[in-house]
């Protein structure tokens, strides 16, 4: 990954995703951080206050009470014009929820960590992804790291992202498999992080001189201000972050290139291409389940099979045409899903076939259930499952109703 | 200098024309709050009938610098505005919080609890009016025994309130203080006095409600006044720990002529189906406080 040719402007260390993710926020200078305890989320809020209290971050570290006030006060701060950072895990993203969508529809630009962790009842800490795939609809640009160097790397990029098109974003790593599992991790300097992120501009000033007030009640139709001019109605305001998050999709990726050129790491798409060129099968995974991914297609292309791998990296904004582009060779696509839509299938699932509908794409699309509450998941099961998926080429069953759950042990 | 009607400052931050209803107090305390605060303030406002004061979307009566926050967040959000202002380094400004006495003693008890434990420095202000009133007057647990509301429509509430700034005082904060619209200039002082402090105040506003408590809208200052007189409300600061009554409540202490509670009562349709039972048992109350409160000030 760290291209030898590029000047050493970074430390390596050895540091699990949490770590990894205090990094990125530190160096990316944040000036308020209100974070509350959950596992596997912990370590960041802890490792933030030590850089505060040892003095080698100038942050306010605000140790809420509870998560929807964690939220308020990244909410809040934003709005003056600081740059702000919270962290949390399934029952606190979800206790968020209202914030979330506040946040998102008053346009800060707040960064979160979303350390991926399974939600309750039963109780649950272990890895799946269904807390943050439950807050797609909140307006929340959500980027997918595959190991700790993405969780660092995306943390600073959020910011870059979030302060240029005003849509909070949400940095999402799985628990335990990342969180608390050591890895190199190439550490920018500050110098270089600086040129790379300019300061914070808000888009509010609260300015008893020329008082103004944000996020009023807004009425069905647009309505005239005292000057008489025309102002949104909700609906436009509401078309607005949809075309943010839309249009997103270039800053992203535009970041994720200046971020290369700078740091001699690319990011440059919404997703990762293995082996994409000649493969007719295609296996469709998100966060850590996309390296698992990459053993099992080595796997299959062992025994004969033109396997490729599509590692979606940011979710929302889904990118809907680049994938069209990128699955167009394939034949079946083999998706598997750290989450459930209930009654219905996985999200990533569903995303797909809506991105390939109408399009000349008429490939077999099979969706997996796969890892919720930390159940292990195997190259190898990923392998099978691709194989079992074969014969329905032959049948031309493009579609089945419901996923198939893989509960091995 | 000490403040009266004709020496406060004549600038209007609340303008008029603005969408509470005719004869509301919350109207008239905000007024005067605005005023103390010379709009050298940020405020930050959840749901409540206050959202609706600052008007609708584009247009709004107020001219000072409002955020407005989720329902539960109000302590938090202020919490957030002074975290943002101090990295910024920007001085001179007070945060503000105001929520009714939902958004207070209900839904929002848990962020200003924590916002005060973590000291921070912000005047919060409840005003209260005894209900949910934005959603059509339910109940809150600062509706009165014996009061109809949406929620208790026939029994009425058979609950006592809950004493806020009591709770607030627990916390240890530096400054708490009760106040009534009918008292502006008391309220302006308390607000100009809270000012100077550093750390969490807390002040609880009294703001009769004319539709929610059902009496004509032009009596909202009398009914507010007989509140004070029958020790209903008992306004007072306790500033660093130290008890002070004052305005009205000082000189009916002073003068020891305390009314009636059913008096205050017997003004509002929200009492009509009250008991004997629980008249006594609100009459009880209120003496009680008001002994708490005379003991706690030794010299008239
Ligand atoms: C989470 C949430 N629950 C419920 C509501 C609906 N709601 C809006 S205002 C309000 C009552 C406000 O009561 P209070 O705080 O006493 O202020 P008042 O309306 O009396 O001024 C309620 C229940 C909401 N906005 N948010
Ligand atoms: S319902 Fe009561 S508190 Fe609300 S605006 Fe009307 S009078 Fe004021």
């Amino acid at each position: 990954m760290i291209d030898k040719n590029t000047p050493r402007k970074a430390d390596i260390r050895i540091l699990d995703g949490n770590h990894a993710a205090a990094q990125g926020a530190k160096l990316s200078r944040i000036q308020v951080v209100a974070a509350y305890p959950i596992t596997p989320q912990t370590p960041v809020t802890e490792a933030l206050s030590e850089f505060v209290e040892g003095g080698e971050l100038k942050a306010q570290y605000i140790a809420v009470e509870g998560e929807h006030s964690a939220l308020a006060v990244c909410t809040s701060a934003s709005m003056v014009g600081a740059r702000t950072f919270t962290a949390t895990s399934s029952h606190g993203l979800a206790y968020m929820h209202e914030m979330l969508h506040w946040t998102a529809g008053a346009r800060l630009p707040v960064v979160l960590a979303c350390v991926n962790r399974a939600i309750g009842a039963p109780w649950n800490i272990l890895n799946d992804q269904q807390d943050s795939i439950s807050q797609r609809d909140t307006g929340w640009i959500q980027i997918y790291a595959r190991n700790n160097q993405e969780i660092l790397d995306s943390v600073i990029q959020a910011y870059r992202i979030a302060e240029t098109v005003y849509v909070p974003v949400m940095v999402c790593y799985d628990g335990y498999v990342l969180s608390h599992t050591e890895m190199p991790v190439a550490v920018p300097s500050q110098e270089e992080v600086d040129r790379f992120l300019p300061p914070y501009k808000p888009h509010t000033i609260l300015d008893p001189a020329n008082p103004k007030n944000y996020n009023l009640v807004t009425l069905a139709n647009p309505r005239v201000n005292t000057e008489g001019v025309l102002c949104h109605g909700y609906m436009e305001l509401r078309y607005l972050l949809q075309e943010a998050l839309q249009n997103s999709r270039e800053t992203i990726a535009k970041v994720g290139r200046e971020f290369g050129e700078q740091f001699g790491r690319h990011y440059s798409g919404m997703f990762w291409e293995d082996r994409l060129d000649d493969a007719d099968i295609v296996i469709v995974a998100m966060g850590s389940l996309a390296t698992e991914a990459i053993v099992a297609a080595d796997m299959l292309r062992k025994e004969g099979h033109k396997v490729g791998v599509l590692g979606l990296r940011v979710f929302r904004p889904f990118p809907k045409s680049d994938l069209v582009k990128a699955l167009k060779k394939s034949r079946l696509i083999v998706v598997f899903d750290k989450n459930i839509s209930y009654g219905s299938e996985g999200a990533t699932c569903s995303e797909i076939k809506s991105a390939l509908y109408g399009t000349d794409v008429n490939a077999v699309i099979r969706d997996f259930v796969v890892g919720l509450g930390g159940r292990d998941v195997k190259a190898r099961e990923l392998a099978d499952a691709a194989k079992r998926s074969l014969p329905s080429l032959k049948e031309g069953v493009l579609n089945t109703e419901y996923p198939e759950w893989i509960c091995d042990i | 200098m000490k403040i009266n009607a004709l020496n406060l400052t004549e600038k209007e931050y609340l303008l008029p024309g603005n969408r509470t209803c005719p004869g509301c107090a919350l109207s008239l305390a905000y007024r005067h709050i605005l005023k103390a605060l010379e709009g050298q303030a940020v405020v930050t406002v959840p749901a409540s009938c206050l959202t609706v004061l600052h008007g609708m979307y584009p247009v709004t009566s107020v001219e000072v610098p409002c955020v407005n926050t989720p329902f539960a967040s109000t302590a938090a959000s202020a919490t957030g505005l002074v975290a943002g202002l101090k990295a910024l380094d920007r001085k001179g400004l007070t945060v503000v919080a105001i929520a009714g006495d939902g958004g207070t003693h209900d839904i929002g008890i848990q962020a200003l609890s924590g916002a005060a434990e973590r000291q921070t420095d912000f005047i919060y202000i409840c005003y209260d009016n005894e209900g949910y009133m934005n959603t059509g007057n339910q109940r809150s647990s600062s509706t009165p025994l014996g009061a109809i509301s949406g929620t208790t429509p026939i029994l009425g509430k058979q609950q006592s309130q809950k004493d806020m700034t009591a709770i607030m005082e627990a916390h240890g904060i530096p400054y708490v203080a009760t106040a009534n619209a009918s008292y502006p200039l008391d309220l302006y002082e308390k607000i100009r006095g809270a000012m100077l402090i550093q750390g969490t105040r807390f002040i609880h506003v009294f703001t009769p409600c004319p539709p929610g408590w059902r009496f004509p809208f032009n009596d909202t200052v009398r009914i507010g006044e007989l509140a004070v007189q029958t020790g209903w409300v008992v306004l007072y600061e306790v500033e660093h720990a130290v008890f002070r009554l004052s305005s009205a409540s000082k000189s009916i202490a002073q003068r020891g002529n305390l009314r009636p509670v059913r008096e205050y009562l017997a003004e509002q349709g929200r009492f009509q189906n009250i008991t004997e039972k629980q008249i006594n048992e609100l009459q009880e109350r209120v003496n009680a406080r008001w002994q708490r409160c005379l003991a706690r000030t030794p010299d008239l």
